[in-house]
């Protein structure tokens, strides 16, 4: 983790409050407990985030997410442990004069009101002069494309159209933090992307912070200044995309964030920062870790298929890992190919390559038997 | 549904139809004779809808009544419907059971005793009994009703609407009034017309707490019945009927519609 913050921080001087100590979290949630009878929905949760950060959770369903935004908004009391928001603790402070407005995953539209009306709903509640709620509204209707279904109910809507009144709504009031459950789920790819831009550019605008729930990697990727990647009301790990890209903590990350190829063994050495690790699946790999492992102990090599190389020919000896097979499956996905490599030991690992050339052209085939290599620092070292 | 209508099905509905309608029908037919024997045809005639217009004690016993009706059917809704939505919504509370059944305990309680009991609290408190005591105890016995109304549509409600209505700034107080109100409208409606029916039609609990002057339709009606049947009874039987059959023709209707409406919106969501 450090490394990975000093590493990225070397290269784009960016903006990081998270790795500032003396920066001031704007939502601070503290030890925090949910228990629902014997099960614990969220369990002993610290995470502090900043304002102006893009914040997203991430993680299986049922794992907590929901319920931890429904204890942001005030709907849900923790069965311990505090949050404080700006600085102070919300505990009392109900979900009306909470600056948080949240899109529910389920919508929750008001069913007997047109859509302007859901939209405007908030805005009303604030005393906001009438002139200013129409233009106020007709802004987001705008950018969420509601322009015509302005007059319908939501049962006269689509659910992707539903979606958009239920973003739409909770974006108007621009409050300080915005929860959002899944604001894009059931939206096509385009207006999706669209969307996410637009999400960007407003969060930008008016420096509100946003913490988003998705089942989407890629868009948690695209968006995010940070992501959280939760299991069982847990947090699992922190960081900006690329540190849990590149920089994975656990095996449940590695999987959880793109795809990734996992070679158990034994540490057998570790000197300055190199280990070496003795797999059944590759014979003596190498790879460059920084955390305390001890000879003997287990671990897994972690390798993203785009980091392995692919050739037909033998590598030359002085490469660190390298591994044979013969070529299983070949997916081919237009700009790029799937390699499923079986190794002899039984295990496959995937490979992705760029189509350089032609399909017509590809000089690896079915059955051919390959070699994969790959460097000591392109690989993480996994012990759990 | 899947069995078919054969001859025997067809004649135990007749017969069914009969037993239960053959007297109103009775009733309603004779309202129309020209004779003035009850038993007797003597042709159609709007005759006695005619007197009853010059009919004062009828008039002021209809007017009593729907003025009783409509005053406690407006507070057993109020009541009946804060009942239903405590009952709904906090599943527990201490000596919940016990509320729970203190509400429904008239729906099976025989009406001479809520009336007899209704009569010693108002003697118990020297209530001078009249309108006000009516309606009191109007209220007592049809509020159970809304409540149940009340409850049976809360059950189905989604609560994340006025969750969503409290995120954007509203207070639960006016939550309630822009959002669930709206909403359960139509059980609240048809539980005022149920109690409405109710209160019209009632004879026993207003006989126990009546007083002077404060006469109803049915207490008239019975009074009249009994020194004989006289044509015109018919005839306002006859438009209490239409009355009440009318309030609750418009309920189902409420009724059906919301769950129609409610199935759509489930539906899209
Ligand atoms: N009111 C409740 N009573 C009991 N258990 C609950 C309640 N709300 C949530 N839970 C449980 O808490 C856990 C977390 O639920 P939550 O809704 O936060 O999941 P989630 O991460 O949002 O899942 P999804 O991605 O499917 O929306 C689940 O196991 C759920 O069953
Ligand atoms: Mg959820």
């Amino acid at each position: 983790m450090s490394t990975a913050a000093s590493l990225t921080a070397a290269r784009k001087p960016a903006w990081t409050p998270w790795a500032d100590p003396a920066a001031r979290p704007y939502v601070r949630l503290q030890n925090i407990v949910k228990r629902y009878g014997a099960h614990a929905a969220i369990d002993e949760l610290s995470l502090d985030i900043f304002q102006g950060e893009f914040f997203a959770l991430l993680g299986p369903s049922g794992c907590g997410k929901s319920t931890l935004l429904r204890m942001l908004a005030g709907f849900t009391e923790p069965t311990s442990g505090r949050i404080l928001l700006d600085g102070e603790d919300v505990a009392a402070v109900p979900p009306y004069r909470r600056p948080v407005n949240m899109m529910f995953q389920s919508y929750a539209l008001f069913p007997h009101m047109t859509v302007e009306d859901n939209i405007a709903f908030g805005l009303k509640q604030d005393g906001v002069a009438r002139a200013e709620i129409r233009a106020r509204v007709d802004e987001v209707v705008q950018m969420v494309q509601l322009g015509p279904f302005v007059k319908r109910k939501p049962h006269q809507l689509s659910g992707g159209q539903c979606q958009r009144v239920a973003l739409a709504r909770s974006l108007v009031k621009r409050p300080k933090l915005l929860l959002l459950d899944e604001p894009l789920g059931a939206l096509d790819k385009k207006l999706r992307e669209q969307t996410q831009f637009e999400l960007m550019d407003i969060r930008a605008k008016l420096g509100m912070t946003f913490v988003i729930v998705t089942h989407d990697q890629a868009e948690a990727m695209t968006m995010a200044s940070r992501i959280a990647v939760m299991d069982h009301g847990r947090i699992v790990q922190v960081g900006t995309p690329a540190e849990l890209y590149e920089y994975p903590e656990t095996r449940y990350v590695a999987g959880f964030l793109g795809d990734v190829n996992l070679l158990e063994g034994r540490v057998v050495d570790n000197a300055d920062g190199l280990v070496a690790v003795e797999s059944p699946h590759g014979g003596r790999l190498a790879v460059r870790s920084h955390g305390e492992v001890l000879p003997g102990s287990q671990a897994w090599v972690a390798v993203r298929p785009e980091k392995l190389s692919l050739s037909t020919a033998s590598p030359a000896t002085d490469v660190a890992n390298s591994v044979s097979g013969r070529v299983w499956d070949i997916g081919y996905l237009g700009n790029l190919s799937v390699y499923h490599v079986r190794l002899d030991s039984g295990q496959t690992l995937v490979s992705v390559q760029t189509n350089q050339t032609r399909l017509i052209e590809r000089p690896i085939g079915w059955d051919d038997r390959v070699y994969l290599s790959w460097d000591p620092h392109a690989a993480v070292l996994l012990t759990h | 549904m899947l069995t078919r209508f054969n001859a025997f099905n067809a004649v135990s509905l007749a017969l069914g139809i009969a037993f239960l309608h053959l007297p109103i029908a009775l009733l309603v037919v004779f309202s129309f004779n020209e004779s003035k024997l009850v038993t007797v045809w003597g042709g159609f005639s709007l005759k006695w809808y005619g007197a009853l217009l010059h009919n004062e004690a009828l008039l002021g016993a209809a007017w009593v009544s729907l003025k009783v009706a409509v005053t406690s059917s407006t507070l057993a809704t109020v009541l009946g419907t804060l009942a239903g939505l405590a009952l709904a919504r906090y599943p527990r509370f201490a000596g919940r059971a016990l509320f729970a059944g203190m509400v429904s305990a008239p729906l099976v309680m025989p009406e001479v005793i809520t009336g007899l009991a209704l009569l010693l609290t108002f003697v118990g408190l020297s209530l001078d009994r009249g309108f006000t005591t009516i309606t009191l105890a109007h209220v007592t016995f049809t509020m159970c009703f809304v409540t149940m109304v009340v409850k049976a549509r809360l059950a189905g409600f989604d609560r994340s609407v006025e969750e969503a209505a409290m995120d954007l700034g509203c207070s639960p107080f006016k939550t309630f009034f822009v959002i669930t109100l709206p909403l359960i409208a139509p059980a609240v409606a048809s539980g005022w017309l149920l109690a409405f029916t109710l209160s019209l039609d009632d004879l026993v609990i207003s006989s126990f707490t009546t007083g002077p002057g404060a006469t109803t339709l049915p207490m008239l009606i019975y009074s009249q019945a009994r020194l004989g049947v006289n044509p015109q009874i018919n005839a306002v039987s006859t438009l209490l009927l239409g009355v009440i059959s009318a309030a609750v023709l418009l309920a189902t209707v409420l009724e059906t519609r919301a769950n129609r409406r409610r199935e759509r919106e489930t539906a899209a969501a």
